[in-house]
């Protein structure tokens, strides 16, 4: 059955021997248009439904605004003109470069896990890793609830950590200011395993030859890692950061199961996307809109940042 | 020369030290949840914490069943995760081949749009997706849910990208066979493609089964809710009191992934790895 489609086009090819020469020409000029049209139009077709004319109407209702039976106004810029002097975006946008630049500080942890993954000889490396990655393929809307027990402020495990050595910690995920580090800190618990990852795969491609010349030179471990290793992953780390930056800036799902809607902390706490959630469900769907092109723009904005800076540290060999 | 060994041997320990900590820094949450669930309300609120269930209740996962409608909601989350992740199969691969080896007009433009839509972040996109969904009637239903992730801009980027990089010798001699074109895709590229495939299909269960934001806009019923929005309701906007139960409802909605990432840790990270490499 598999090879018989292979065993006919065999047997029919003689048949239309009779005429090389046609077959050749469309070869060289080949449009395969009618295929074209088979293979691509299906996904195009949901493409376009569903992505390319969406973030068209997008633009078009962030200038209106709706009313509570569907119905839309033109409204000009009047959603934008709202959006710059609402202390509630401002704030969410600083939580969610907040929480970005947490979750960038956890990029030098994994450099060094993966070094020591990557170092020679070590056993154990794939048990490791898979420990390592284990957080980034959990639910977070899951695992979220055993985080709410240990950041606890009455029974939490952390706080019985802390009284340990005497501090007596807040309760975590109720605290203005320190919620959002609370929650970051799953949000580098859950990175950990992806960056760990790729910049795995970056420093396999290092050449040992470049290491073991170091080493009879006499240089250190610690000098081989800041001058052969970290220069050499410089474009991993970019773009690590580059994933980075645009998974920071859909902070979503931890906040709502961390938090969750009621908390006290939260309007001081929620992120851009969380505010774009919550302007949907209570029907504001042009000022949603609105949010959602700011997003689109501060991300490109430090998107197209990072680009420019890469000049300033990346090491392309 | 036999220095070296010796003082590498002896940092290795330094490395399996720091490793240890942090292996079970990413594993105890899943440990002590796994505990907890068969624990009592009193050992989960102890102070000091406690690591061992006082009484063993494996009943608080029978418990879910009667205060969350578990099983439709993982009746929900397999089928969008199954539709979402064949469909993708099934497009990208015959898209991505189409881009990596076609000639037809304007495909670069066409390519061009579909990858422009990996530069905008959902919220351009999912107000309106929301509006088509609910014009076709399909609120709080499977295929509602399901219906925009079947079409990937990634993955048809990413089976492109690994059908450019097959050599092309096989599809001329087929060519000259006389074989057309969706025979040479399904025949001889297509098994070509498996370890791409494998990704693809890894990273979109992935995404498709912890997918958080879309369900609660689209499902608002706990009945058409997939797991992930449903156990996010659960907990958030309400004061929790039988912690047990609830640990069991999460731990139950995570081991399909769980499992799936331990029977084929090489496969997963190898996948992701892929993908974010292409």
């Amino acid at each position: 059955m598999t090879s018989s489609a292979v065993h006919e086009v065999g047997v029919a090819a003689p048949a239309a021997a009779p005429a090389p020469p046609a077959g050749r020409s469309k070869r060289r000029g080949r449009s395969d248009l009618g295929w074209a049209l088979v293979f691509v139009l299906p996904l195009f077709a949901g493409v376009a439904l569903f992505y390319l004319w969406p973030i068209v109407r997008n633009f078009w209702f962030s200038f209106t605004e709706w009313g509570p039976f569907g119905d839309s106004e033109w409204v000009g810029f009047d959603n934008y003109a709202e959006l710059i002097t609402d202390a509630t975006m401002g704030r969410a946008i600083l939580n969610t470069l907040g929480y970005t630049a947490i979750l960038l500080c956890g990029i030098p942890l994994a450099v060094y896990f993966a070094s020591l993954l990557n170092r020679p000889g070590l056993r154990f490396a794939s048990v490791f890793r898979a420990a390592f990655f284990l957080p980034y393929v959990a639910m977070p809307a899951a695992i979220s609830m055993v985080w709410r027990i240990i950041y606890n402020g009455d029974f939490g495990i952390l706080n019985y950590m802390l009284s340990l050595i005497g501090i007596d910690g807040p309760s975590w995920l109720s605290t203005e200011g320190v919620a959002l580090v609370a929650v970051a800190l799953v949000g580098v618990w859950i990175s950990l395993g992806f960056n760990l990852i790729i910049l795995s795969a970056g420093m396999k491609g290092i050449p040992v030859e470049l290491y073991e010349a170091a080493s009879l030179d006499g240089a250190t471990r610690w000098k081989q890692f800041t001058t052969i290793t970290v220069p050499l992953l410089t474009p991993s780390i970019f773009f690590v950061s580059v994933m980075t930056v645009i998974s920071g800036f859909q902070l979503f799902d931890l906040l709502y199961a961390l938090m969750g809607t009621t908390n006290p902390a939260i309007d001081k706490t929620q992120s851009v996307v969380y505010y774009f959630f919550t302007n949907i469900k209570t029907g504001d769907n042009g000022y949603a809109a609105a949010i959602g092109v700011v997003i689109l723009l501060l991300v490109g904005i430090f998107t197209v940042l990072q680009f420019r800076l890469q000049k300033k540290w990346v090491t392309y060999v | 020369m036999s220095k070296r060994p010796v003082g590498a041997r002896e940092s290795n320990t330094i490395a399996y030290v720091v490793l240890t900590v942090g292996a079970v820094v990413m594993i105890f949450p899943f440990v002590w949840q796994l505990i907890m669930s068969l624990g009592t309300n009193a050992d989960v609120i102890s102070i000091p914490p406690s690591f061992w269930p006082s009484e063993f209740k494996p009943e608080n996962y029978a418990n879910v069943f009667d205060r969350v409608p578990f099983l439709s909601q993982f009746g929900v989350s397999v089928a969008i995760t199954v539709i979402r992740t064949i469909g993708q199969l099934v497009l990208c691969s015959m898209a991505g081949y189409a881009f990596a080896r076609m000639y037809f007009p304007f495909k670069g433009v066409v390519l061009a749009l579909i990858l422009a839509i990996l530069m905008v972040p959902p919220q351009v996109y999912l107000l309106p997706q929301y509006q088509i969904i609910q014009g076709l009637g399909w609120l709080n239903t499977v295929i509602g849910i399901a219906a925009p992730g079947i079409f990937s801009a990634f993955g048809t980027f990413m089976m492109r990208q690994f059908f450019m990089g097959l050599p092309p010798e096989l599809e001329e001699a087929a060519r000259l066979d006389g074989a057309n074109q969706f025979q040479i895709f399904w025949k001889i590229m297509l098994p070509l493609a498996k370890p791409g495939l494998s990704a693809l299909a890894i990273i979109t269960v992935l995404w498709s089964w912890n997918d958080l934001l879309w369900p609660l806009i689209v499902a608002t019923s706990a009945e058409s809710m997939p797991l992930s929005a449903g156990i996010a309701t659960l907990t958030s906007g309400r004061t929790i009191t039988d912690y047990p139960m609830l640990l069991a409802a999460a731990m139950m909605a995570m081991a399909p992934v769980l499992l799936l990432f331990l029977f084929m840790q090489r496969r997963v990270i190898d996948g992701v790895a892929f993908s974010g490499l292409k």
